[in-house]
């Protein structure tokens, strides 16, 4: 080993953790041994930075089956069913494939239910891009698009929602994360048995092995991507989704048919990482065989074998007297399987290669004692000063009207259909409200039950106050799931930030892990599980941090779900909850302003909490015949999508006494745009006081056009031009 | 199950995804649903066959083309010759194209992007497994959900579908007005699907079997899923 030159450090490993693998060996690793390590301590795999951090977030509950730590989180939804969900960060690919990098994160979310034993029953994709006025912004938005649809319609999986948002600093870095969720038998969950016989095989089930994608955790996740981007390609995994629908059926017959006594996807770190954790969770140790390992080609050599990310393939946990039944289902789906090793007791790794051994680690070594860093953290410098120059006292002399269509136009509030179009959201007949309402809802089959599904994160709130941000981002995903008659149940999340040696990153992100815990423990949401993706930035510039939040609740009779859209002329119009003088960090303040600067806008959590109950309980009475969360681009944004979601105007006066661009398009949480029958006002307004909301009466629905006072009259079809057809002008060049 | 209930076989190819929607609506419509495997020489004795929506074989070579090798397909153009009534959904559809059953073939979308939509459908004519009971001009919302769903075929071919009214369903607008606009895919003649000259095979882009139940959304293929289980009743 030279010295200028020592592999630990090529490989992403520094001089203290070759130190502490050497203590754990009690010798020097050889260069197997250490390609391992440097896979399963990569930031991707071991969150060395972010664990302390994540340990302060709150995750029990009565109603949290399975939380952090497994593959996927479970939370009980009733009649003996378990919503699997978690989120993923696929960001890193996808910068430097667009197309093969979204893909093959969804390929990966997709197996990561399926190893707990769940069908998949959708997908989120919450992106991130920088503004698409530039081209190269363009072609990694549709690129990933592109992507998403041909692995997800691949699948049979629908696609049924997932925020898009765009900013400047998401340029270098687009933001790609995925979430994917299924149910199971709550009895039927895949999870680590600690019971498991030595002696159990361990079956590689699906695709060959080859070369593509080693590397794919320590070189492309887990460092910061420069500008030579293309020397990383072949780093990036290449997605066969055919041979991913296979795999989900082959697992869900085996797992159905009771023939499996663990499963584990091959995702990031390969091999190593599955049959490490396999043992590990188990409490024991393995031997694995690398000439059994099918190959795509020949002459792999043992540390490409351990460590390549081929995709589309599982690790099964398989008794010995089970052995023909399973790879008689793999055979009937026409999957290769082989039993690459079987677990020993004595907790060590032990693999083989053309007869010698080529490692011999303890498998807990790699799985789950890797290094943990309390790394420094700094507020960024000149933080006062942005919050401090707060555009709502800006002086304002635009035109309404011109306000109100920049606004709705502006690519993060303009209709996404562009994007949703190319996935398949209808598949599994599940899906009774698609992409574009509040959050996306799917029914369970056989009962009256439904998922309310919604992604949400800070941008520019979590911009400027990461704490704020990230409690603004559970904030809404609860609150869109509720606009719909939803309880909020759980998260999951995923959580992407800059390079975390830098102080001012682990700043922000202790700050936003301190936001959502607060935020979740008022809600009674526990976090289930998630994923945190670092070293998003570029020649020292990252993204602005940007926790996404996955929000699961549930329906308990999806008869009764609220939609956002008026249902018609005759109907009473309504804000619930309070609207200040908060334009900080606001759609109107970028888009009319021109700045991002400023408080966000405070969050009560016990109001928002409250806010949420009523909403809930507004839908359980067929009280409300529609609702809307208020939050991007304020009640003028509220009112316009509900108008065109019903193809229904409405003439309302504001309410207050704040000049009219505050009153429209301050950004106040805890609010929520609601009508109802002119026969249930009073009800509604008990059940306001009841939940001590403040409730204002703006109108009624009714008529073409979209009508506020005499400041603002605009046909709803003007609206809908302005809405619908702003991205694909954007696209257009 | 009633001695006068049809029984719908719904063939499950390597990659077919809308199998067990197709299933479903059967069964929600009144009729049997009956699951048929790809490798199988067997049609289980069904009244009428679907080819459901999917990436058969990933589709990798070009839709449908290796789909149409399976044993079964041997048994559903036997079936087909005897006049039994078959559907293809989608990639069903391009499968039935592949294996000479209909006309013409089905290529990239115009837009050169996956495309899923509500979309409304005209009915053309009453001559066939599908639309048997409907009125030509009737529009019916149904959604769409391909990447290579733009019907193609040779001038003289195309002529001849239309000389012989083997167009079944056309792409349209709310009023079955037909422009540019509404053509989801660029399909020529607005061709969303065509039938064999005797009527009782029929392809489609079109997924009727996701327009049934009136709790997930709209319900324009109730009647085509109505007039394939009386066709196939006729048969019982």
């Amino acid at each position: 080993m030279k010295v200028d030159h020592p592999l630990h450090r090529a490989l992403g490993l520094t001089d203290e953790e070759l130190d502490r693998i050497r203590a754990t060996l009690g010798r020097d690793p050889n260069r197997i041994e250490l390609a391992m390590y440097a896979a399963m301590w990569s930031e991707h795999c071991s969150y060395k930075s972010s664990k302390v951090h994540l340990r302060t977030l709150p995750t029990e509950g009565p109603q949290v089956l399975v939380g952090p730590g497994q593959d996927a989180g479970a939370v009980d939804i009733g009649d003996g069913l378990a919503a699997v969900f978690k989120m993923e960060s696929h960001s890193h690919p996808s910068a430097v494939e667009p197309y093969q990098g979204a893909a093959t994160g969804v390929g990966g979310i997709v197996r990561d239910i399926v190893s707990m034993g769940a069908r998949p029953m959708a997908l989120l994709d919450p992106l991130r891009f920088g503004p698409l006025t530039e081209e190269r912004n363009r072609l990694l938005f549709a690129g990933v698009v592109a992507g998403i649809g041909g692995y997800g319609n691949c699948i049979g999986v629908p696609t049924v929602g997932g925020e898009i948002q765009f900013a400047e600093p998401h340029s270098a870095n687009p933001t790609v994360n995925v979430m994917c969720v299924g149910v199971a038998p709550a009895d039927r969950l895949v999870t680590a048995a600690p019971d498991v016989p030595e002696g159990s095989m361990l079956l590689l089930i699906g695709a060959a092995t080859g070369r593509d994608g080693i590397g794919g955790v320590s070189v492309l996740a887990s460092r910061t991507i420069e500008e030579d981007a293309a020397v990383s390609r072949p780093s990036v995994q290449i997605g066969d989704p055919f041979a991913g629908k296979l795999l989900i059926e082959t697992c869900l017959e085996l797992v159905e048919g009771g023939l499996l006594l663990g499963l584990q996807d091959l995702g990031g770190a390969g091999l190593t990482c599955a049959a490490s954790e396999s043992a590990a969770r188990a409490g024991m140790g393995a031997e694995l065989d690398l000439d059994a390992v099918p190959l795509r080609e020949a002459g792999l050599e043992a540390f490409e074998i351990l460590t390549s990310e081929s995709q589309e393939r599982m690790l099964a946990v398989v008794d010995p007297a089970r052995l023909d039944e399973v790879h008689g289902v793999c055979s009937k789906w026409g999957l290769s399987s082989a039993v690459v090793g079987w677990l020993v007791d004595g907790g060590r790794l032990i693999v083989r290669m053309g007869g010698a051994v080529v490692a011999d680690v303890p498998a807990r070594s790699l799985a789950d004692d890797g290094p943990a860093y309390e790394r420094p953290m700094e507020p960024p410098r000149g933080r006062h000063e942005i919050l401090e120059d707060d555009p709502t006292f800006a002086m304002v002399d635009s035109d309404p009207r011109e306000a109100f269509l920049a606004v709705l136009s502006s690519p993060n509030v303009a209709s996404k259909q562009w994007a949703f179009e190319q996935y398949d959201q209808l598949v599994q007949g599940a899906t009774v409200a698609r992409p574009g309402s509040d959050a996306a809802v799917i029914r369970v089959e056989g009962t009256l039950r439904a998922l309310a599904l919604s992604c949400d994160g800070s941008g520019r709130f979590g911009h400027l106050d990461p704490y704020l941000g990230a409690a603004h981002a559970v904030a809404e995903a609860s609150r869109n799931v509720a606009v719909m008659g939803a309880t909020p149940l759980a998260i999951t999340n995923c959580l992407n930030f800059g390079n975390p040696e830098r102080p001012e990153v682990m700043w922000q992100f202790a700050e936003s892990i301190r936001g959502m815990a607060d935020a979740c423990r008022s809600f009674g949401t526990p976090v289930t599980g998630g994923n945190v993706s670092f070293y998003n930035e570029s020649g020292g510039s990252a993204i602005w941090p940007t926790p996404i939040i996955g929000m699961l609740g549930l329906i308990e009779d999806y008869r009764l779900l609220v939609r956002p859209g008026f249902p018609g002329p005759g109907f009473l119009v309504y804000l619930v909850g309070e609207t200040f003088p908060e334009l900080g960090g606001s759609e109107f303040a970028e888009v009319v302003l021109g700045t991002v600067s400023g408080h966000p806008p405070a969050l009560d959590l016990a109001r928002e909490a409250s806010l949420h109950r009523m909403l809930v309980e507004g839908s359980r009475g067929d009280l409300l015949a529609s609702a809307h969360d208020c939050s991007e681009g304020g009640l003028a944004v509220a009112l316009a999508e509900s108008a065109l979601a019903g193809d229904t105007g409405f003439a309302v006066s504001l309410p207050g006494d704040e000049p009219w661009y505050v009153a429209l398009f301050s950004e106040s949480a805890s609010r929520a745009v609601v009508s109802v029958a002119p026969e249930n006002a009073e009800a509604l307004e008990s059940l306001a006081s009841a939940h001590h909301l403040p409730l204002s009466r703006l109108g009624e629905t009714g008529g073409p056009g979209m009508v506020v006072d005499s400041l603002l009259e605009i046909t709803v079809e003007e609206a809908r031009s302005a809405h619908e057809s702003a991205i694909p002008k954007l696209l257009a060049g | 199950m009633s001695a006068g209930t049809p029984r719908v076989g719904v063939v499950t190819f390597p990659g077919s995804l809308d199998d067990r929607d197709a299933l479903r609506a059967v069964a929600l419509m009144g009729g049997d649903g009956v699951p048929l495997w790809h490798g199988d020489r067997d049609l289980r004795g069904v009244d009428a066959v679907i080819l459901p929506g999917g990436f058969s074989y990933g589709d990798y070579l070009r839709t449908g083309a290796l789909a149409r090798f399976a044993p079964i397909m041997e048994e559903v153009r036997a079936f087909a010759g005897r006049g039994g009534p078959v559907v293809g959904i989608c990639n069903g559809f391009q499968i039935l194209c592949e294996a000479g059953l209909l006309s013409g073939a089905l290529i990239r979308n115009r837009q050169l992007r996956f495309v899923c939509r509500f979309v409304d459908v005209r009915v053309e004519t009453s001559l066939s497994t599908l639309t048997e009971g409907l009125v030509p001009g009737e529009v019916l919302r149904i959604p769409v959900k391909h990447g290579e769903g733009q019907f193609v075929a040779r001038p003289d071919e195309l002529a001849r579908i239309e000389a012989e009214a083997l167009v079944t369903f056309r792409y349209c607008g709310p009023g079955g007005e037909l422009d540019d606009e509404h053509n989801v895919n660029g399909s020529a003649g607005w061709i969303a699907g065509i039938r064999s000259p005797q009527g009782n095979v029929v392809g489609l882009m079109p997924h009727p079997e996701h327009a049934v139940d009136p709790d997930v959304g709209p319900t324009g293929g109730q009647p085509l899923f109505a007039s394939l289980l009386t066709y196939a009743l006729a048969r019982v």
